[in-house]
C-alpha cells in the first residue's frame, strides 16, 4: 500500500467577523491516495469550498494538520494545483487556446511547448477545432471543458474542482460526469471534487466524504465499491442506491 | 451587411436633412445673416484669411488632446494605485468624489490666476473635467474581477503584476473605454470654456472676437469646427476600442 497523497487530520477552520466566530469546518480527517477521485459532498454552507481552498493553499487553517505530497508523489504547492470552479471563468478577451495557456504564462513555462500541450488537452476534453473561438461562442458545457483543460495545462498533481457542473443543465451534467471520468483516467490526476449532488458524488468518486452543515463537521468517509469505467446503467444498480441512501441518511434527508 | 449599409445610409441622410432644413429655414424665413447664416454663408466664413482658421483649430485641438491624454494617464494610474492599496483608496476616494462635485467650470478663473492664460491652463481645464469619469470607471473596472479568478492566480503563486496585466487591466478595458467616451465629450467643453475665460488664441477665443463684430457665420463655423474636433477624438476612441476590446466584452 502506497503512502497517501493528501493527509488531513483534525482540520479546523474558524471565520471571524468582528467578535463573532463561525466554525466553518471542525475536525476534517481523511486521506486521499494518489490518483484517487474523492468527492466531497454536503449541503451549501458546510465548508466544502473552504476545505478546497485550504487544500489549494489559499486559506490558512486554524487547527489540525494538512499534508500534501508523499515520497513517491512529491508536491510543489506553487505549481501542482489545478482549479476548476462552478463558473468557467474564462477570460472573455482571450481565445480558447489562450485561455488554456493562462496558468502556463503565470508559471513562465516555455511558450511553444505549452501551446503544443494546450492543443493536446483541448483534444482530450473534446474541443478540437475550437482553439481560436472566443468563450462567448461556446456553450456552458464547452466552456467548462475548456476550464478543465486550463486546470491541466501545467501538469499539476492535484486538481481541485468546486461544483464544476453545478451550473449546467441535467443532461449536460450527466455527459460531463462521464467525460470527467474519462479525462481523469487518461490524465491520471488526483482529483478532489466538491458537489452538493449526492448521486453525482457516488457516481464519480472512488471515495465519498460527507460533510454536514450547522454544525459543520465531517460525517462520513467511505469507499465506493463500484468498478470503473462507470456507466450510467450503474445508477440503477442496487449498490448505487445503497450508497446514495447512506449519504441521504447522513444529511438528514431520510 | 445589408442592414449595416442601411443604417449608415440613414445616418448620413439624417445629417443632410438637417443641413437642408437649416437652409430652408433661413431662405424661406428671410432670416437676417447676423441672426442665423445659411449653410453657404457659414462655409464662406472659412475664406476670411485673418481668422486663421487652421491655426486656431490646431490650438484648440492640441489643448483638447493634451488635456485628454493627461487625464487618461493620471486617471488610470490613480485607479491602479487605489486597487493596490485599500488604505489609499479609503482615504482618497471619498475626497475625490467630493472634488468631483465641484463644477470644474468654476475653477476656470482660479486656473487663470494660477497659470496665467494660454494653452496650458486650457488643457488643465480639459484635464480637470475629464479625469474623474476616467478614474471612476477604471477603478470600478479594476475592482470588478471574479474573486475566484484571483484564487486561480494565487494558487499558482502569481504576482500582483501578473494579476494586473493578465486579468485586471484587460478586464477593465471595457469600463475604461466607457469612461473615455464620456470624457471625450467633456474634454472639448473644458478646453472651450478655458478659451472663453481667458485666452489669446483658439476657436473659443475666435468666437469671442467675432461676436463683437456680429460675424455670426464665423461663430457658426467655429462651433462646427469644435464639434468636428470632438468627433475626431470620439472616433479615435471608438476605433481604439474596436481594436483592443473583444466585441462580446464591450460595455455599451
Amino acid at each position: 500500500m502506497a503512502d497517501p497523497f493528501i493527509r488531513l487530520s483534525g482540520v479546523r477552520k474558524i471565520y471571524r467577523r468582528g467578535r463573532q466566530e463561525h466554525l466553518a469546518i471542525s475536525d476534517a480527517t481523511f486521506d486521499v491516495m494518489p490518483g484517487e477521485l474523492v468527492a466531497l459532498v454536503g449541503p451549501s454552507g458546510c465548508g466544502k469550498s473552504t476545505l478546497l481552498k485550504i487544500l489549494a493553499g489559499l486559506h490558512p487553517h486554524d487547527g489540525g494538520e494538512v499534508h500534501i505530497g508523499s515520497a513517491t508523489h512529491p508536491f510543489n504547492p506553487a505549481r501542482d494545483v489545478g482549479m476548476v470552479f462552478q463558473a468557467p471563468l474564462l477570460l472573455k478577451w482571450r481565445r480558447i487556446l489562450e485561455n488554456v495557456l493562462l496558468p502556463a504564462e503565470i508559471l513562465g513555462m516555455p511558450a511553444a511547448e505549452a501551446r503544443e500541450r494546450a492543443r493536446g488537452l483541448l483534444a482530450l476534453v473534446g474541443l478540437t477545432g475550437y482553439e481560436d473561438k472566443y468563450p462567448y461562442e461556446l456553450s456552458g458545457g464547452m466552456q467548462q471543458r475548456a476550464a478543465i483543460a486550463r486546470s491541466l495545462i501545467h501538469d499539476p498533481k492535484l486538481v481541485l474542482m468546486d461544483e464544476p457542473f453545478g451550473a449546467l443543465d441535467a443532461l449536460t451534467r450527466e455527459k460531463m460526469n462521464l467525460e470527467l471520468l474519462r479525462i481523469w483516467k487518461e490524465a491520471g490526476k488526483t482529483i478532489v471534487f466538491v458537489t452538493h449532488g449526492i448521486s453525482e458524488a457516488v457516481f464519480l468518486g472512488t471515495r465519498v466524504v460527507v460533510l454536514t452543515a450547522g454544525p459543520a463537521r465531517m460525517a462520513d468517509n467511505f469507499e465506493i465499491g463500484l468498478p470503473y469505467p462507470r456507466t450510467l446503467d450503474m445508477k440503477t444498480h442496487e449498490r448505487f442506491g445503497d450508497y446514495t441512501r447512506r449519504v441521504y441518511r447522513l444529511l438528514g434527508m431520510e | 451587411m445589408n442592414e449595416t449599409l442601411q443604417r449608415y445610409t440613414l445616418a448620413v441622410a439624417a445629417h443632410i436633412a438637417l443641413i437642408f432644413a437649416w437652409y430652408l429655414f433661413v431662405k424661406l424665413g428671410n432670416v437676417p445673416k447676423f441672426v442665423m447664416p445659411s449653410p453657404g454663408a457659414t462655409l464662406d466664413a472659412l475664406l476670411q484669411p485673418n481668422y486663421n482658421w487652421w491655426w486656431n483649430v490646431g490650438v484648440t485641438g492640441t489643448e483638447i488632446f493634451a488635456g485628454y491624454f493627461l487625464a487618461l494617464v493620471v486617471g488610470v494610474a490613480l485607479a491602479l494605485v487605489f486597487t493596490w492599496s485599500k488604505a489609499l483608496e479609503s482615504f482618497f476616494m471619498p475626497l475625490l468624489v467630493s472634488l468631483n462635485m465641484i463644477p470644474k467650470v468654476a475653477l476656470g478663473p482660479l486656473i487663470i490666476v494660477w497659470f496665467k492664460y494660454g494653452m496650458f491652463p486650457n488643457s488643465l481645464m480639459a484635464f480637470s473635467i475629464c479625469v474623474f469619469p476616467i478614474l471612476l470607471t477604471t477603478a470600478r473596472g479594476l475592482r470588478e474581477v471574479e474573486p475566484e479568478l484571483l484564487d486561480l492566480v494565487r494558487s499558482l503563486k502569481g504576482s500582483r503584476w501578473q494579476v494586473f496585466a493578465k486579468i485586471q487591466l484587460p478586464g477593465a478595458l471595457p469600463y475604461i473605454f466607457s469612461g473615455m467616451k464620456v470624457a471625450a465629450i467633456l474634454a472639448v467643453a473644458g478646453a472651450i470654456v478655458g478659451e472663453f475665460l481667458g485666452s489669446d488664441k483658439g476657436l473659443g477665443y475666435l468666437m469671442l472676437q467675432v461676436q463683437v463684430t456680429l460675424d455670426t457665420p464665423a461663430m457658426f463655423m467655429a462651433v462646427i469646427m469644435i464639434t468636428l474636433i470632438g468627433m475626431l477624438l470620439y472616433g479615435l476612441v471608438l476605433l481604439l476600442e474596436r481594436w483592443l476590446v473583444v466585441q462580446d466584452a464591450r460595455v455599451e
